[in-house]
């Protein structure tokens, strides 16, 4: 019985895929709490669709994939903040727009070049097949991307509570705003082998909800978004390797248990707690 | 706190992208040790002016400058704070008192924003002078309307800056925290600050406000309360806005047999004297001339 629940251990593929996942999920849960409290979560969800073109562009000249792929998220990004601050349409209207129309775009060129790559794989991930080329990639952009995140922790959320503050003790805003989808662009790069472009807009959520919902202070939310953000991925990980499921959809799926117990238990802002202390003004202290 | 700081409003036009022009022309200047009034009515261009003068918004034309320094320059050596509308700020962020009050310290710290000893002092200090120590490690969204307002107070206090812009920091605030609020005000003008607060409570306006801009979609007018507070220049700022009695008969008419005109924008009524000239309560002088008036005749 014990062996075979440590059978999952005895693969290299599955122990890399563990840290991978780990890893991945911790720079998207890191990311996410900034997209949850600044309120940009449909961005990380148009960056990502966005990004197909940018990788069968890329693949077609033979430049790198990522490079292809940060390339068109940001150029979403930032057509999306053009368009908003020159007309008079909704940011999420103009993201909608946008980022469908991206998306189609790179659908058409997908079906019109050919190629060696995989649809699915760029849509869900391949995180059982990771080889080692794409593990150094991983680790290289999403560790660059969560040092930046780290040292300029206090300045993004200073950006991200009250920009107007931030302007007035000369912080550049502009530049902390493209920062910060710059950001955004690269961990979706980082993500894309492990989870793909569709499951890591959860990733890019979920973590960050969690926390939001059980924590008071920022550090805190942090700590819990991360640790609920790899419990998950080790966990979706292991499972999948026995219920021969996609791997990334686990791990989505451990996550958003997550979120519905946070949602449900959560101390402060749960749905059961709320139901409880209904009628009687809540103790302050 | 040394060198002499000013505002210089000159020709500033603000259009917003969808073509809107909110503010034209504005045009004033204030100097060192005042606190100024806004009164406009809503959508007059207050809030407008202050993301001006705070370089949120670009003007299509004409500049501000503060002390003879370009507003970056100002902004970089922390001259300038903002103190938000209530309704600016998302309440439900995961922040302390404590954390935001630090905020105010941020530009005297190095690229990581790790707080030194002094900082961690002057954050303190700030927050005990707006009575808010016993409160600092509560979430922003678990305080009263008027303690969310000394927050962001103190947050300007623990910035060092010289000029402070309010934007409406007595709505929905109760009159003793509008008194302390008031009061610090008052103080911080002695040290030779520059406030600007934008206010509908015209009766607050003489008690403790030295000069006055008055807007609509332009500056009207600007300069000393005691000039520009006219019962003229507000007609011409508010239009038929205001709800404006007129007492032929009242208590007061009883030992002074002239009438007084009330002007109120909100709750709190402007009360104009015989002869025009402004009632309130910390008038020099208030006493005797009420001593006075107690000795004339009735004119009844
Ligand atoms: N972001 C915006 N885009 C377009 N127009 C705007 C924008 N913000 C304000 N306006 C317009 O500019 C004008 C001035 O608005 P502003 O917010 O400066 O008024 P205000 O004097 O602060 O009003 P209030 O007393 O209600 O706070 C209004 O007509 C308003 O509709
Ligand atoms: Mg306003």
């Amino acid at each position: 019985m014990i062996e075979r629940l440590l059978e999952p251990f005895q693969f290299a593929f599955m122990v890399e895929a563990m840290a991978a996942g780990a890893f991945v999920a911790t720079v998207c849960a890191v990311l996410s709490c900034y997209l949850v409290l600044k309120g940009w979560s449909l961005m990380g969800d148009a960056i990502s669709h966005a990004v197909l073109p940018g990788i069968v562009i890329a693949y077609a000249l033979g430049a790198p994939l990522a490079l292809g792929a940060f390339s068109s998220g940001l150029l979403c990004a930032v057509a999306t903040g053009y368009i908003k601050a020159h007309t008079r349409v909704k940011e999420d209207t103009v993201m909608g727009v946008v980022f469908t129309g991206l998306f189609a775009f790179g659908l058409v060129l997908f079906t019109r070049i050919k190629s060696d790559l995989h649809l699915d794989h760029i849509l869900f991930g391949n995180i059982l097949g990771i080889e080692r080329g794409d593990l150094i990639e991983i680790f290289a952009v999403g560790g660059v991307t969560l040092a930046i995140v780290l040292a300029l922790r206090r300045d993004l959320l200073l950006f991200c509570f009250d920009p107007g503050h931030a302007r007035s003790i000369g912080l550049r805003t502009n530049l902390l705003y493209y920062l910060l989808l710059a950001l955004l662009a690269a961990t979706i790069v980082a993500s894309l082998k492990a989870v793909g472009i569709i499951l890591v807009i959860a990733m890019l959520v979920t973590p960050g909800c969690v926390g939001f919902l059980l924590a008071d202070r920022f550090g805190t939310m942090l700590a819990i978004s991360t640790g609920s953000a790899v419990f998950s991925a080790l966990t979706g990980v292991y499972v999948s390797f026995f219920v021969n499921g996609s791997t990334a959809a686990c791990i989505v799926l451990a996550q958003t248990l997550l979120f519905i117990a946070a949602l449900l238990f959560a101390p402060k802002r749960g749905l059961l707690r709320s139901r409880r202390t209904d009628g009687q003004p809540t103790p302050v202290g | 706190m040394s060198e002499p700081l000013s505002i210089d409003v000159r020709d500033v036009t603000v259009a917003y992208p969808n073509g809107n022009v909110a503010l034209h022309d504005a045009t004033f200047h204030l100097a060192a040790g005042t606190i100024c009034a806004l009164v406009g009515v809503n959508g007059s261009g207050k809030s407008t002016l202050f993301k001006a003068v705070m370089g949120f918004v670009k003007p299509v034309r004409g500049s501000v400058s503060l002390g003879g320094l370009s507003l970056r320059e100002a902004q970089r050596r922390n001259l300038v704070a903002y103190v938000p509308q209530a309704e600016e700020v998302d309440w439900t962020f995961p922040v302390s008192v404590w954390d935001v009050v630090m905020m105010g310290r941020y530009g005297y710290m190095n690229f990581l924003r790790i707080p030194r000893a002094e900082d961690r002092r002057v954050a303190e200090e700030s927050l005990a002078r707006v009575g808010m120590i016993e409160f600092r490690d509560r979430q922003i969204g678990e305080l009263s309307g008027g303690q969310k307002k000394r927050v962001f107070l103190a947050r300007a206090l623990a910035q060092r800056a010289r000029v402070i812009l309010l934007d409406e920091p007595f709505t929905g605030v109760d009159v003793k925290t509008e008194e302390a609020i008031v009061e610090l005000l008052r103080e911080l003008r002695s040290a030779g600050h520059l406030m600007l607060v934008s206010t509908h409570n015209l009766g607050s306006v003489p008690e403790f406000c030295d000069h006055v801009v008055l807007i609509n979609r332009t500056v009207l007018a600007y300069g000393p309360t005691d000039e520009i507070f006219t019962e003229e220049n507000l007609a011409r700022t508010f239009g038929g806005v205001l709800r404006h009695f007129r007492f032929d008969e009242s208590t007061i008419q009883k030992h002074d047999g002239r009438a007084v005109t009330v002007l109120t924008d909100d709750e709190r009524p402007l009360v104009f004297g015989k002869g025009g000239h402004l009632e309130y309560s910390r008038r020099q002088e208030h006493e005797k001339v009420v001593e006075e008036r107690a000795e004339e005749p009735d004119d009844k």
